[in-house]
């Protein structure tokens, strides 16, 4: 077993590293799970991710891919053996993989191609519908040649509470969510802000609901 | 149910009505947070308070910073018109503390620390330390679910009128 300074297993520490939700400062956007799954639960979730598992790009043309990891091997996803079973709670992550281009990097190479085809062509124009060919070339090329850069965001699902965390506030990355898990799922998340937050409430009744559509905003001074 | 998108424009001053009241209650009313936490130390405010006055004819946004920063720009804030639309708090829970951000439009958490745990001695330790990590972060989710519901049910009554608005007027005139 090899020892990190602190005297902890490297490999376990390696995994705590990985693991953003045990930073020491998190963002969390709260959701509300609707509907449930027919059993077998964790086989039918374990499809979900292994279908939607996030593909590699590095050395493809598509310069951004979306989908699920394992929290802790973002990098090796594996949700075998109910890995992402803690207790009550599911525990994943999703990855957001994307391919910055420069704009100036894509001008150089554009340009240089650009010109090579009015050489060869013994032109000095180029159509509109070449000038798009041209960039989507040169574009293609480079996605092969550049690396993508993967952004992970955790996720804890509470499945008897029918809760969800995700801790990211980011809007792309929660909207990003939203969608891959209705697809692996079939279920729909609803985000819990004010209004969601009180509608949802078991705490309040259909009278305390009523009321609620009709308040308006209080002043606080006279 | 209203369309999602237009609830969350529509009742975004139900959030910042909630601070603000939230932030009458850490000055004033500390036995009601009791009610939801049988370990229940304290609630103060952190490092970090905004406000935000829609009610001129262009938004105004007041941040008061630090831990040692005074509330006074903020009262003055509040008697202005302005509602708390941000708020960093420390929660103390036994020996335990946490300290994070709640976003009134959204409630949204950021910048949540939760209270330190030992690491997992061996593999088979780590189910155990992830279950208490997740318990660390309920607790504190806890605390703001079961203060928003209080705050709801108080919001849509009578009290809230007749009561509460009265008691937190004085409070922001009198500071």
């Amino acid at each position: 077993m090899v020892l990190t300074p602190l005297g902890i297993d490297y490999l376990i520490f390696n995994y705590l590293q990985i693991m953003s939700i045990w930073s020491s400062k998190v963002s969390i956007t709260q959701y509300h799970v609707q509907g449930k799954i027919d059993s077998p639960v964790i086989e039918i979730i374990t499809s979900g991710l292994d279908n939607n598992t996030i593909t590699e790009i590095d050395q493809q043309v598509s310069d951004r891919a979306v989908g699920w990891t394992s929290v802790d091997k973002p990098f090796q996803p594996d949700f075998s053996g109910s890995s992402f079973v803690f207790g009550n709670y599911f525990v994943f992550s999703l990855r957001i993989d994307k391919k910055n281009i420069a704009a100036k990097i894509l001008k150089k190479h554009y340009t240089i191609e650009a010109a090579r085809r009015m050489s060869e062509s013994g032109r000095d124009y180029l159509s509109k519908t070449e000038k798009q060919q041209i960039k989507d070339h040169v574009l293609n090329k480079l996605s092969l040649r550049i690396p993508a850069t993967p952004n992970i965001y955790d996720i804890v699902w509470n499945y008897e509470e029918s809760s969800l965390w995700f801790f990211s506030n980011l809007k792309a990355a929660n909207e990003e969510l939203e969608t891959l898990f209705s697809k692996s799922f079939n279920l729909s998340i609803i985000r819990i802000f004010p209004y969601t937050a009180a509608d949802m409430s078991s705490n309040l009744l259909d009278s305390q609901r009523d009321e609620l559509q009709k308040i308006s905003p209080t002043l606080f001074i006279k | 149910m209203l369309d999602v998108a237009t609830a969350y424009n529509r009742y975004k001053f139900l959030g910042e009505e909630f601070l603000t009241w939230l932030w009458y209650v850490i000055e004033n009313n500390q036995n009601l947070i009791k009610n939801f936490d049988q370990n229940f130390v304290g609630l103060e405010i952190g490092d970090r308070i905004v406000f935000e006055n829609r009610r001129k004819e262009s938004i105004e946004r007041i941040t008061i910073k630090g831990e040692e920063a005074g509330l006074e720009e903020g009262i003055l804030a509040l008697k202005n018109g302005a509602l708390v639309t941000e708020l960093n708090m420390i929660y103390r829970s036994a020996e335990l503390v946490w300290q994070f951000t709640l976003k009134g439009e959204s409630l949204n958490i950021s910048s949540l620390n939760i209270p330190k745990t030992d690491l997992p001695d061996s593999d088979e330790d780590i189910e155990g330390f992830v279950l208490e990590k997740l318990f660390l972060y309920d607790k504190s989710l806890q605390l703001v679910k079961n203060l928003f519901t209080h705050f709801v049910k108080l919001r849509i009554s009578n009290k809230w009128q007749n009561k509460e608005v009265f008691i937190i007027r004085k409070w922001i005139q009198s500071s």
